[in-house]
């Protein structure tokens, strides 16, 4: 614990730390362009020079170790001069097109300037010109302003892995490029806009749309994977402009994916805006009325056993707490919130969560990756695993299909048949695994979406088990999901109860005539031809599968238009709030069912939000801590039992369209594009 | 003037074989084995006596520098870097030394390397020195076959291996730690400090990097004493040193002389004295490109070593003395020197990146007169502002000359100003 005095002040600070974040430590903030927590340091900037006492010269205070016995002086002469003097040099060669930029009002070369600029300039000779770079459809390039921070550069080549971006050209020639132009081919490019601290890098779908002092900002939660990444909305009056991640160490940290941020645009198109009713084989508008009344009389005497409902990916708890309480009231056992028939069970919490929570990645040094593909599952995540795989002694491998992760997998095999030797102690991994302090072993929907998922979810536990990764100070059993709504769902009990059926057997039913109407709460990820000649109500946002198939439309709210409650892989329950209102007579999702069942009779018993969340407490107790990872009881699930020879692939093959608002996005829908592109290049 | 029993170079003009047999024959690996038998640290404080300072421009003492590294091996080897990369303008004797006596560097390269207990050498020749590279390799073969390098080289029982690099003709690569970057076979920038070579270098394994002067003279030291090596020069600027001495002189020469000769003498005696007499002189770049420059009346007296000059607010350097009579236009020679640290600055660092172009902007303004007086005050402010604030020195070598020319030459900067301003009012 080296002590040191900064402005006069001694602080002790712990071992290791830099100067400047010292100086942040003694309340003392420093300037800085290139230095970034998260990144490597750079010391190129050399705005946050301080002064050293004894030190000849002003020190990099970002990148020098703060040492004992140090003083540091922030406010003197030196100071003042080396930083008035950087901030000449930054501006020399900067357009100063503020009011034309749109890093203007957020951006750090602005704000600096304001606190160590000055006022006229005394550079007469002309400015620099380089040209704009194509990187692709997310991010826009204005290269004049670059300051050379690196901080992209950087940010591509350690956190997104992808040795895209360089810099080349010497002196000021020096460009930040692409050397052979493309698109970027990462799916957290979107975190280059905001880690570039000008407006080098901007927002291409969002150029010229709005000026930051104009929105609302609305802190909520992410639901296009199932990280749960926090973010916050931007508004404009009722319309997104756009999303950014908010700061949240034991989840995102401060990135978030290319579709959590860019996406927003579908919330525009498409929309569910009032009720359909099917009439003549053709939707037609309709009122609230005329649409309950429709559903009112279809179900009126069919039995519970023939009513089924199907959850969507994207629902808040308390949609799906108000369709459990419905589908109790109408005597339906037959729900499901698993869409893509993942071999899950709501019983043992342990045996769906990621247990050891997103920032135990960077504490395993073993990490098993069973049919998953956290690239496209969750970037984030990803991230998260290449950061502990860049810290060094930690043996990564897969079981799967073939993918570039950004960092290098041993590939054990293909399928069930690995996973099975595996457990045995028959691989080379198993020791690693068993010799690893912590290791951590994913487990993806890739793996337990299928026929054999139980069987395969029961090797996995055997696995986990004979790892020792369960113990009391550790659980390396982790679940990754797809789907947001999914924990909060199996934690809710939206599984096929006594005697019911679940999603492959409420089809089988639909198309057998034993289920006579099936409720999809924004379920779309289900083959829609399989329904039959069943009455379909379709409750959701979007204009996508469900809704086509659909005889009535209830429109309901998309995340940014409800405070809803989510539940991440992790088994954190986290607050979304409404950042704007749904469009035309669409509403929140809870009161549609809610008004939906004063209509049918059975009334449920809240009237209110709170009351909701009550209702959610009290169906399960994992709702009751906030933003914390409540730990899961371990036990036994999933079943012993033949597994077939088929490779463990994951579900998602097309990151930038797995939900009906990416579905559709514009934006998304170029990114593919242009990734395809990219691919067809190669 | 240096005796010629006093030379450490005696074969700088190539006048004779600077093979194995002729290198032998004038001193060189004469029983190297007896001076790696004094053992590591023997050696160090040896050259700590000699007083010996780095040649290539910073002066660090080099004995002390070897002195930084571990004392003991540990998990990671030592490395010795030879610095190579000679791309200061004016100067030019490591290259004379590697294609006329590349023994003594490679003998020094087995003495250093063993002094600070590394078992490999890199040498780092500049991209351009082709024909210097070629002799480095084929000396060190001729080292190897003679048992000299290699396994228990000259039967001292240390291992000692010794590679030839050849850069890509980046100044910025002779800066130690961008030469490093390089070698590692990335873009040569330099790296920050802290921390420092011999605590995380090649690598991020302990390494001295050393000019090759430096090293090629240390077997001589060692074998002659750090009494010999030190009883040249004054105090704290010991030895002999190779002298680069260019421009409007008779006879442009690499010379060695003790330190501290004066620099009149220097010229007179080697150089045939200033083109048009001594009083035809104008002024002294003595350190190579990047020190400020000397007018005359300073040059009449002030001693060639590192403290006399840096007490006259420049610098020894690497002993490039670049003369200019009085048919230099000043003015211009700055601001070529400018354009030259504009072109290789390496771009890492903000002021630099953006300082030596708006300083050489500037300088070609000013050659012409097309600025304002208080353009000149602007000038010397920016080159205070990137003086000191960057990542390594070349924005104080790019700054540093400017401030001379301003610190001597003002008068004649106005004068330019003020004429083309009456040059436009009478148009």
């Amino acid at each position: 614990m080296p002590k040191l005095k900064i402005d006069g002040v001694e602080i002790e600070v712990p071992a290791g730390i830099t100067v400047l974040q010292a100086c942040e430590m003694a309340g003392v903030e420093i300037p800085r362009f290139c230095y970034h927590e998260r990144l490597s340091i750079a010391g190129n900037c050399r705005m946050c020079l301080v002064e050293q006492e004894k030190a000849p010269k002003p020190i990099a205070s970002c990148a020098m170790p703060a040492a004992e016995g140090m003083v540091i002086k922030t406010d003197t002469p030196m100071v003042k001069k080396a930083r008035n003097g950087v901030m000449e040099f930054l501006l020399i060669n900067h357009p100063l097109d503020c009011p034309i930029c749109d890093q203007g009002g957020e951006c750090d070369l602005q704000d600096q300037a304001m606190a160590f600029g000055f006022d006229r300039s005394r550079y007469h000779e002309n400015k620099r010109a380089v040209p704009d770079k194509e990187l692709g459809p997310l991010v826009k390039t204005s290269m004049n302003r670059c300051i050379h921070c690196t901080r992209c550069i950087r940010f591509a080549t350690e956190v997104a892995g992808v040795e895209e971006l360089g810099a080349t050209g010497r002196g000021e020639s020096m460009e930040v490029t692409t050397y052979v132009e493309h698109a970027l081919s990462s799916e957290l490019s979107g975190n280059l806009v905001d880690l570039c601290p000008v407006g080098a890098l901007t927002s291409k779908p969002y150029a010229f749309e709005a000026r930051s002092w104009e929105l609302s900002k609305t802190e909520s939660v992410d639901v296009l994977d199932a990280l749960g990444a926090n973010i916050r909305v931007d508004t404009r009056g009722a319309t997104v402009m756009r999303v950014l991640p908010r700061l949240n160490d034991d989840i995102n940290e401060e990135w978030i994916g290319d579709k959590t941020r860019h996406a927003v645009d579908g919330l525009r198109y498409q929309r569910l805006d009032r009720p359909y009713v099917r009439k003549a084989g053709k939707l037609a508008p309709a009122t609230w009325a005329e649409a309950f009344t429709a559903i009112a009389s279809k179900l009126e005497g069919v039995d519970g056993k023939k009513i089924a409902a199907i959850v969507g990916d994207q629902c808040d708890a308390e949609a799906m707490v108000a369709l459990k309480d419905l589908m109790a009231a109408l005597g339906s056992p037959n729900v499901d919130c698993r869409q893509d028939g993942a071999r899950l069970e709501a019983g043992v919490r342990a045996g769906y969560i990621f247990n050891p929570g997103i920032q135990g990645i960077d504490q395993a040094d073993a990490i098993l990756l069973i049919g998953t593909n956290p690239r496209l599952e969750s970037p984030v995540l990803n991230a998260r695993i290449r950061k502990r795989y860049l810290t060094g002694r930690c043996a990564i491998a897969s079981i799967g299909s073939v993918a570039d992760l950004t960092y290098p997998t041993e590939r054990l095999g293909a399928g069930p048949a690995t996973l099975r030797e595996l457990a045995d102690g028959k691989l080379g991994f198993s020791e690693k695994l068993k010799a690893a302090k912590n290791p951590l072993i994913i487990v993806g929907m890739g793996a337990l979406s299928r026929d054999d998922g139980t069987a395969v979810l029961a090797l996995a536990r055997e696995l986990a088990e004979k790892a020792n990764a369960v113990r009391e100070d550790w659980n390396g059993f982790a679940v990754l999901h797809t789907a947001a709504a999914r924990v909060g769902g199996l934690d809710l009990g939206l599984v096929p109860g006594e005697g019911g059926r679940d999603v492959a057997g409420i089809l089988e039913g639909a198309q057998a005539k034993e289920i006579e109407v099936v409720y999809l709460l924004a379920a779309d990820e289900i083959d829609t031809q399989k329904l039959g000649k069943a009455f379909v109500v379709y409750q959701g946002h979007h204009g996508d599968a469900g809704a086509h198939r659909a005889d009535v439309i209830l429109p309901g709210a998309a995340y940014t238009e409800k405070p809803g409650t989510y539940v991440n892989t992790e088994g954190r329950v986290q607050l979304g709030r409404r950042a704007n209102f749904p469009p035309g007579e669409a509403r929140e999702d809870w009161a549609i069912l809610r008004a939906l069942s004063e209509r049918l009779g059975k009334t449920l018993p809240y009237d209110t939000l709170d009351q909701v969340r009550s209702r959610l407490v009290a169906v399960s107790r994992s709702f009751a801590a906030l933003d914390q990872q409540v730990a899961g009881n371990w036990g036994t699930f999933g079943k012993a039992g033949p597994t077939s020879d088929a490779a463990f692939a994951s579900p998602i093959t097309n990151y930038y369209m797995t939900c009906p608002i990416s579905r559709a996005s514009r934006t998304m829908a170029e990114c593919m594009a242009s990734r395809q592109q990219l691919l067809a290049a190669e | 003037m240096l005796a010629d029993k006093d030379r450490i170079f005696t074969n700088l003009y190539g006048i004779h074989d600077w093979r194995l047999a002729g290198a032998r024959a004038r001193g060189a690996w004469d029983n190297t084995k007896a001076i790696l038998d004094r053992g590591p640290d023997a050696i160090v404080d040896e050259m700590k006596k000699s007083g010996l300072r780095g040649r290539g421009g910073a002066g660090f003492p080099t004995g002390l520098k070897w002195s930084f590294m571990p004392k003991e091996v540990k998990d990671r080897p030592h490395y010795l870097v030879v610095n190579a990369d000679e791309s200061e303008p004016g100067t030019c004797k490591d290259r004379d030394i590697m294609r006329h006596d590349p023994h003594l560097l490679v003998e020094g390269c087995l003495v250093a390397g063993f002094a600070m207990r590394a078992h490999a050498g890199y040498i780092y020749v500049r991209g351009e020195f082709y024909n210097e590279a070629e002799h480095l390799k084929i000396a060190i073969q001729e080292a190897y076959d003679a048992g000299l390098l290699g396994k228990n080289a000259c039967g001292s029982g240390w291992d000692f291996d010794l590679y030839v690099h050849r850069g890509a003709g980046a100044y910025i690569c002779g800066e130690e730690t961008a030469l490093l970057e390089s070698l590692e076979g990335k873009k040569g920038m330099p790296r920050l400090k802290p921390p420092f070579p011999a605590g995380a270098g090649l690598y991020g394994c302990p390494s001295t990097v050393n000019n090759v002067e430096s090293i090629a003279v240390a077997p001589t030291i060692l074998r002659r004493g750090a009494a010999w090596f030190s009883s040249f020069g004054r105090p704290n600027n010991a030895g002999t040193k190779l002298f680069c001495i260019s421009g409007h002189v008779n006879k442009p020469c690499n010379v060695e002389e003790a330190m501290s000769i004066p620099l009149r003498e220097l010229i007179d005696t080697h150089a045939g004295g200033v083109r048009g007499g001594w009083d035809n002189l104008l002024a002294v770049i003595p350190g190579g490109a990047s020190v400020p420059l000397l007018p005359k009346e300073i040059c009449d007296t002030v001693l060639m070593d590192f403290d006399a000059l840096r007490d006259q607010k420049s610098g020894l350097g690497t002993a490039a003395v670049i003369v200019m009579d009085k048919s230099t236009d000043i003015v211009k020679a700055i601001a070529r020197l400018s354009y030259f640290y504009k072109h290789e600055s390496c771009g890492q660092c903000t002021p630099c990146r953006e300082g030596t172009g708006w300083m050489w902007r500037v300088m070609e303004r000013m050659v012409v007169g097309d600025a304002r007086i208080e353009e000149i005050d602007a000038l010397e402010d920016v080159t205070k502002q990137v003086e000191g604030h960057t990542i390594c020195a070349l924005g104080d070598a790019a700054a540093w000359p400017i401030q001379g020319l301003i610190r001597h030459f003002r008068p004649e900067m106005e004068r330019r100003i003020r004429t083309r301003s009456r040059q436009l009012a009478a148009e």
